[in-house]
């Protein structure tokens, strides 16, 4: 019986299929805004189920002289993590006692997974374009991972040195959302631009820049490997958000949190459509100079209570 | 399941852009649809920039001995099914060009193509109907 309801739980809810189809809409309000931004109509509602149902459908094509296991492996390396993510945020949203120790980590490396499959399958694909998009994907992780921890750092601080996530969502139930101190502002502002990182968006699209590298590492990819990295991205698309108004916002057990979510989204879509590209350099320098230096001055805050 | 594939393919065509030796003015039309005024986003036409993405190739321009061999792979890269537009008065035959050394034909000598638009260069309301129609057609 425990194994049926711990399998229900990654396949079905929230694993796997519910975070894919709130996901896939989650990619849909994106097109949307993007067209109201631009002054047009925008996809119908069943777009990005349209895309998914055609790129399943289609030929898989794995190139000449590719390796073929790591190939095909990048793209459900991404997936698993997402699912296993949706799984762990979900479950200690709704009930914080089941948080085991050291369970953060465990999401960072989690949040980890996808970069680390594009950047497998990029320069698996023996493709000039797509070694190029796999280098600048693993200089933006090692730019924005600093800050980020650094960030995390902060809310643990806040936390009263709980580094359980179960206990951050308690210690904010208690004693309101970190979100509304001077510290907290500085944690969300610096993993707000992390999220746009880490979803690839722009200003941070340096590894798939589509008018200099087409699409970067997915250059190669075709039919349902492709389906698997865009439904990857759907599903971080969904559960960043989600990781942000959990650690920051005062958890998502309310319906509040539905609100809290769309702001998130509907912000980190305009921030990506008023915004022209970095370069890596630029990018490395923001990220490192810029959010690093204003992060440490975030956790001297946290560090006098503030 | 064939009719899945075709449904999926109607829906959400990805067009890759592929412009063989064409005066460019057909390029700048088909860059013209991809515009917010004619927005063609509401039939989930989006514009990709690898071949192995694309479910559509939209070609231009007159096809000769330099680019033959170039549009041959484009189109074995595609994966299939994948539909392949000629825009354009060159791209349906090569009209003034015929006699030259260097012209190879038509494009329907060598890929299979579905629809044909033709104009110097078509208007983008053409374009729009021509894909349109090689939608309905599936």
């Amino acid at each position: 019986m425990n194994i049926i309801k711990t399998l229900f739980s990654y396949i079905i809810f929230p694993g796997f299929l519910f975070t894919a189809v709130v996901g896939l809409f989650v990619t849909w309000i994106d097109r949307k805004v993007t067209a109201r931004v631009h002054w047009r109509v925008g996809p119908p509602w069943y777009q990005p189920y349209a895309d998914f149902l055609k790129l399943l459908l289609k030929e898989t094509i794995i190139p000449e002289g590719s390796s073929k296991i790591i190939f095909l492996l990048g793209p459900i390396l991404g997936l698993i993590g997402m699912s296993i993510l949706a799984v762990m945020l979900f479950s200690m949203n709704f009930n914080p006692h089941t948080s085991f120790v050291g369970d953060l980590i465990v999401i960072i490396y989690l949040l980890a997974l996808p970069p680390i499959g594009v950047i497998l399958g990029g320069s698996a694909s023996r493709n000039p374009l797509a070694s190029v998009g796999a280098s600048r994907e693993m200089t933006q992780y090692f730019a924005y991972e600093l800050p980020f921890l650094i960030s995390l750092a902060i809310i643990i601080l806040k936390a009263g040195g709980h580094i359980k996530f179960g206990d951050i969502i308690i210690a904010q139930h208690t004693s309101g959302s970190f979100l509304y101190s001077i510290s907290g502002i500085i944690a969300g502002v610096v993993i707000f631009f992390t999220m746009q990182a880490k979803l690839s968006f722009v200003p941070f699209d340096i590894p798939e820049a589509e008018q200099e590298i087409m699409a970067g590492p997915y250059i190669e990819y075709s039919g349902v490997a492709l389906a698997v990295y865009k439904l990857t991205r759907a599903m971080m698309f969904f559960l960043l958000p989600l990781f942000f108004i959990s650690v920051l916002w005062g958890g998502f057990a309310d319906w509040w949190a539905v609100l809290k979510f769309l702001v998130l989204v509907v912000l980190i879509v305009l921030v990506k459509n008023t915004n022209p590209r970095l370069r890596i350099d630029q990018s490395l320098k923001f990220f490192w100079l810029g959010l690093g230096i204003f992060s440490i001055i975030g956790l001297i805050f946290a560090f006098y209570g503030l | 399941m064939g009719n899945l594939k075709l449904l999926g393919l109607k829906k959400s065509p990805w067009v890759f852009h592929l412009a063989a030796a064409a005066c460019n003015n057909c390029d700048i039309e088909i860059l013209d649809i991809l515009t917010p005024r004619w927005d063609v986003e509401r039939f989930g036409i989006v514009l990709v920039g690898s071949p192995r993405h694309a479910d559509a190739l939209l070609v231009t321009g007159v096809i000769n001995r330099k680019t033959l061999p170039r549009v041959l792979r484009v189109y074995e890269q595609t994966p299939k099914p994948c539909l392949v537009i000629a825009v354009g008065s060159c791209a349906c035959h090569p009209h003034i060009f015929e006699s030259s050394y260097n012209v190879v034909g038509p494009y329907d000598k060598h890929i299979p193509v579905d629809v044909y638009i033709p104009g110097c260069p078509p208007k983008p309301e053409a374009i729009i109907m021509g894909v349109v129609k090689a939608l309905k057609r599936l």
